[in-house]
């Protein structure tokens, strides 16, 4: 117990550590953009810049104001927009987050599902014609970029086959098309893990006792050899899942949906650099915290990974 | 490779030669060990690359992706000469969202220089106040020559191969096989010139993260202990890091007007600057694979040996361990390119990435996807390109496994 209590306290710290690096990258690259957000629009009187500077901390030394804003967002507090008007980043990513995170938690869900029975499949039929094109399908997904996947699913299903509405966000059938693209390639890297495991967990000793004792073979498969064979695929979920993250960016632009990605693009090309720095704090938050999630599910799948 | 093979090659031999010098040893048992020696000696040492070589020959997908590299990479190489249609020349009015057809096209050179015979003939017989006007309106027209305005600002080697086309090929185009895009800009053409793009970018992006991550790794797993726990740990840090959306960012900041321009001053265009962003974030993964490697290789007794004749760090790290890596190295290599190269496209798909009129396969997926409505589907705009970019990835993910495979030590002799 001490031991879990020291690596949760060692990995909180590594944690706050890395958000700490991306809040002061990002801080550096946005107070030296030439020109702050009060000098691009009209020219101010000098006597009124200088307020309003004075109004926003601006003119006091750079060390000053480093420190106001990193205590600004340790209270959450993430500034108004500079494009967008009325609104604060934070309102901004309370209306994408939810939108974002359903897309990605969708994505991931088709990708385990597809994917593990997909290699459980392939690696209990190996060798057959199951085995050969479900693995050359995962190949297909793992080098088909997302972009063009869902340009080629945009033409196909919505234009040709009309199946499902072209974009827009609410209702189910909205959601299917954007998380098949987005969880395609992690569907084949899961489904290739699976077959993987699973070949080598069925040579070993404790299945043919399974099967010796006269247990069926479905039960075999999936109780006994499925929990060994699917350790790789829950250390691939860490990186898969930052992987969801950055691949939504791209798929709620061509789908054009309201998440947090595309209101991240936008505000990069904009260059509305408050939201854009709001933006990448959540999305490290959201990826030290998944990678942390997995780290703990490992330890507690398998008793013998030892929490470090 | 072959030199340390060499120790285990002669090894037996030399225990052999002193265990004949030992006078106990009989007549019989004597010949039995030059039989062994002879033995020995007509066995050919199989070193580490001839083994890969020899299986990456046996694995028929890493050889087929091999071909298609070569073949990709020598027609980006060759683009210029091609006879393909210009990739900039706009006709809003008669070839706007052509289909793929065969029908064929003209260069214009033929007209061109007809035109210029018509206006020297002219000019030759012209009276003399008629002359300047007419010298100044041909030399305009020799500078609207296909070959300086087809073309987007080739360089000195590209304007002497479309030179050299030109002389070859004439008139003569490759028919719009892919169809147009909605400027009427041939899509076969500019996949090739973006193949150019694509690929330099995979290329440099590598080569700029193989300098960092070899470096650090070889640096950080030589030297040990505290600046390796050091190191490592940045590297950890750097992990977790978000890059994608810092490079989008750092991008954003970087192509500001003023910005821009004062790197322009120095040199620096926005290829450049991509290129070091891009590789400056896939080193991680590479410095630790040879730190790995360099740590199991320090204490061999070859970097004893170095030391002890009195060579430098920098010498026994640059000179003896990183050789030794660069096996696992190039399977990382090949398997960066494509990591990088989708990097590209994805960033230029959203439209951050190589500006136009410079063309990537990024550039041209979000110009197929832009004009995409559900009346009419410009299908060939996302399909020919989306297949260049992915058949490339594909064929660079296989030759990668493949090296992979083949580069194993645990399937030697397999």
């Amino acid at each position: 117990m001490a031991n879990f209590l020291k690596a949760g306290c060692k990995r909180l710290f590594q944690m706050a550590l890395t958000l700490w690096c991306v809040f002061t990258i990002s801080w550096l690259l946005m107070r030296h953009v030439p020109g702050g957000p009060f000098s691009s629009e009209k020219k101010l009187p000098p006597a009124i810049q200088r307020n309003i500077e004075a109004r926003y901390h601006m003119d006091e030394p750079k060390i000053q104001q480093y420190y106001e804003q990193l205590k600004s967002t340790l209270r959450l507090d993430l500034g108004p927009s500079y494009k967008l008007e009325d609104f604060t980043v934070n309102e901004i990513i309370a209306q994408g987050f939810p939108v974002s995170v359903s897309l990605g938690v969708f994505a991931l869900v088709f990708a385990i599902a597809l994917g593990t029975t997909a290699g459980v499949i392939s690696a209990t039929a190996r060798y057959t014609a199951w085995d050969y094109s479900f693995m050359l399908a995962a190949t297909l997904g793992i080098a088909l970029p997302n972009f063009v996947l869902a340009s080629l699913a945009i033409i196909l299903f919505v234009f040709v086959l009309d199946w499902f509405p072209a974009a827009g966000w609410g209702s189910l059938s909205q959601l299917v098309l954007p998380a098949v693209c987005l969880g395609a390639p992690y569907a084949g890297y899961i489904a290739r893990l699976t077959r993987t495991g699973m070949l080598e967990v069925l040579g070993l000793d404790y299945i043919r006792t399974a099967y010796a004792k006269g247990l069926s073979s479905q039960r075999v498969i999936l109780r006994h050899a499925l929990r060994g064979a699917i350790l790789p695929v829950v250390s691939y979920l860490g990186p898969a899942t930052a992987n969801i993250l950055v691949g939504s960016v791209v798929v709620e632009r061509v789908f054009a949906l309201p998440g947090m990605g595309s209101h991240f693009i936008e505000a990069a090309l904009q260059r509305d650099y408050t939201l854009s720095m709001g933006m990448i704090l959540v999305y490290t938050l959201l990826l030290v915290s998944m990678n942390a999630l997995v780290d703990v599910s490992y330890a507690l799948i398998d008793p013998r990974v030892k929490p470090q | 490779m072959t030199s340390s093979d060499t120790p285990h090659n002669s090894a037996p031999a030399a225990r052999a030669d002193s265990d004949a010098k030992r006078p106990a040893v009989g007549r019989e048992e004597a010949l039995r060990l030059e039989r062994l020696l002879d033995e020995a000696r007509s066995i050919q040492g199989v070193s580490l690359w001839q083994d890969a070589r020899r299986r990456l020959r046996r694995n028929l997908a890493a050889r087929l992706s091999l071909a298609f590299l070569i073949l990709l990479g020598l027609v980006a190489l060759l683009t210029p000469l091609l006879p393909l249609q210009s990739p900039t020349r706009q006709d809003l009015k008669r070839r706007q969202f052509e289909r793929p057809n065969l029908r064929p096209i003209r260069l214009g050179v033929a007209e061109h220089e007809a035109k210029t015979g018509r206006l020297e003939a002219e000019l030759a017989e012209a009276p003399a106040e008629r002359r300047g006007e007419l010298e100044q309106q041909l030399e305009r027209h020799r500078e609207s020559h296909p070959e300086y305005t087809h073309w987007n600002k080739p360089n000195a080697v590209s304007r002497w191969l479309i030179r050299v086309r030109i002389a070859l090929f004439g008139d003569w185009c490759v028919p719009s096989l892919c169809g147009t895009d909605h400027l009427g800009r041939d899509v076969l053409a500019r996949i090739c010139w973006g193949a150019r793009i694509s690929l330099m970018v995979g290329l440099v992006a590598t080569c700029v993260s193989l300098v960092i991550g070899v470096s650090y790794g070889a640096i950080s797993g030589y030297l040990g202990g505290v600046v390796d726990a050091a190191m490592m740990r940045t590297v950890d840090v750097l992990y977790s890091i978000p890059f994608l959306f810092v490079v989008i960012f750092a991008i954003t900041f970087l192509t500001e007007p003023k910005i821009k321009a004062a790197l322009a001053q120095v040199g620096v265009d926005q290829l450049v600057i991509f290129y070091v962003l891009i590789g400056a974030i896939y080193w991680l993964t590479m410095s630790r694979v040879v730190r790995g490697q360099i740590i199991s290789l320090k204490n061999e007794q070859f970097i004893e040996a170095a030391r002890t004749i009195g060579a430098s760090q920098a010498r026994i790290v640059f000179r003896h361990l990183i050789p030794n890596t660069m096996g696992i190295v190039i399977v990382y290599l090949t398997l960066t390119i494509p990591a990088v190269m989708l990097f590209e496209a994805f960033l230029s798909f959203l439209g951050m990435g190589v500006t136009p009129p410079d063309v990537s396969w990024g550039i041209l997926m979000n110009d197929g996807l832009q004009v995409i409505t559900p009346i009419r589907i410009y299908w060939w705009l996302v399909l020919f390109p989306g297949l260049a970019l992915t058949l490339s990835l594909f064929a660079l993910n296989f030759l990668g496994d493949g090296l992979r495979d083949a580069l194993d030590p645990r399937l030697k002799n397999r």
